[in-house]
């Protein structure tokens, strides 16, 4: 396909418009819904509106609506970025991808061994929707990754992956690794399992929310800095906060960018730590092997 | 009445601020010793800065994960515990 072509480049710009516009809708919602009042105020995810269900009413946050519109932009900057591949290649996105796709690899190869090698994708859109949730926050909206429920599903979904690559071992021997070394050790090893999701999610969402926390805090006091050197000002220019300008960007840079960033490479990290720990290796070939000798008989 | 709630509010706050700061040190003290001992390796090794540095970094994340904790009990505190306390409160001299 020639890349100049203007079905190419139509094709181009939609998919730039699917990775922007969910940002911009998020934006107008939140225009939307914000409940008016005092302009500093540390509040939790807002509820839309409540979904019945059997066995609870399911409310609809914005964590929710955020985590869909942010999955939605990331599946448009993907398609963009392998729009128009070729063999040889011609765009410069083409290396781009083919330069995170083997870091990804060899990152997952090396921290998880052969056997792990096809978790490259799993663990390339954990890190991508978790480092692109904590990012929403540097266009003033509410980062999904701050409310616990987000990341507790995603905690969860590892706590089964763990579990499921524990049981290939065999049943039993699962059961009896919850008593080593000695069987009085048992609820404190049940409490360890059930540590490794919890100090996952708190780990990660109590990251993103002290960044938030924190700045609104910043905020509210140079405001009130502001108005008490500056209030003396005439007419409304007493009321600007000027030392609001600066330094919350600064602070920013920290809390938002590179604490975002850093979580979702840990939590990322953690994922792949976790599942390849938790699967017995020796265990799994003994089983192989003698599950080939039977069929063999 | 007042007074009940007035010494719930100012438990909660005074329970978030002691949390806060015993919780602060383990996190300070560890990152601290992570980072003078990762100093020395690459004052050691100039060569090896980079997998020193991610180390530590990675490192330094976890080990913050109390301070962590303790910060989510000191916002739970601040944040939600009040209301929680102060119903159960209005409940119990509604029952009485």
């Amino acid at each position: 396909m020639n890349e100049k072509s203007l079905r190419f480049r139509i094709v181009d710009a939609l998919y730039v418009a699917m990775m922007a516009l969910p940002i911009l809708c998020a934006l107008v919602i939140q225009i939307l819904t914000k409940a008016p009042g005092e302009g500093i105020s540390i509040t939790g995810a807002q509820i839309f509106f409540t979904l019945p269900m059997p066995l609870q009413p399911l409310p609809i946050t914005t964590a929710q609506v955020n985590t869909w519109l942010v999955m939605i932009s990331i599946l448009g900057l993907c398609l963009y970025m392998t729009h128009g591949l070729t063999v040889r290649a011609r765009l410069r996105r083409q290396l781009l991808c083919e330069w995170i796709i083997e870091k990804t690899e060899a990152m997952v190869k090396e921290s998880m061994g052969d056997f792990f090698s096809g978790y490259a994708p799993f663990i390339a859109s954990i890190l991508a929707l978790s480092a692109f949730s904590s990012l929403l926050s540097l266009f003033g909206l509410n980062p999904p990754t701050s409310d616990i429920n987000v990341v507790a599903g995603w905690a969860i979904l590892v706590f089964i992956l763990i579990t499921y690559y524990k049981l290939k071992g065999g049943f039993l021997n699962y059961l009896k690794g919850f008593t080593e070394p000695i069987f009085i050790m048992t609820p404190l090893n049940i409490l360890g399992e059930v540590a490794t999701p919890v100090s996952m999610a708190f780990r990660h969402y109590g990251n993103v929310l002290s960044g938030s926390v924190i700045a609104v805090l910043i905020a509210a006091a140079l405001q009130g800095l502001s108005s008490l050197i500056l209030g003396w000002l005439p007419g409304g220019l007493g009321e600007i906060p000027f030392f609001q300008i600066g330094l919350p960007a600064i602070l920013s840079l920290y809390f938002d960018i590179f604490s975002g960033l850093m979580q979702a490479y840990i939590f990322a990290m953690l994922t792949m730590l976790n599942i390849s720990g938790a699967f017995p290796q020796d265990e799994y070939e003994k089983r192989k092997q003698k599950k080939l000798l039977k069929n063999k008989k | 009445m007042d007074l009940a709630i007035g010494i719930i509010l100012g438990c909660c706050a005074l329970g978030a601020g002691i949390c806060m700061g015993i919780g602060a040190i383990g996190p300070g003290i560890g990152e601290g010793n992570a980072v003078s001992k990762a100093c020395e390796a690459i004052g050691r090794q100039p060569e090896s800065k980079g997998a020193v540095t991610s180390t530590m970094i990675m490192g330094c994340a976890i080990a913050e994960t109390t301070g962590i904790y303790a910060l989510v009990i000191a916002i739970l505190l601040i944040f939600v515990a009040p209301n929680i306390m102060v119903n159960i409160l209005k409940e119990a001299i509604g029952l009485l």
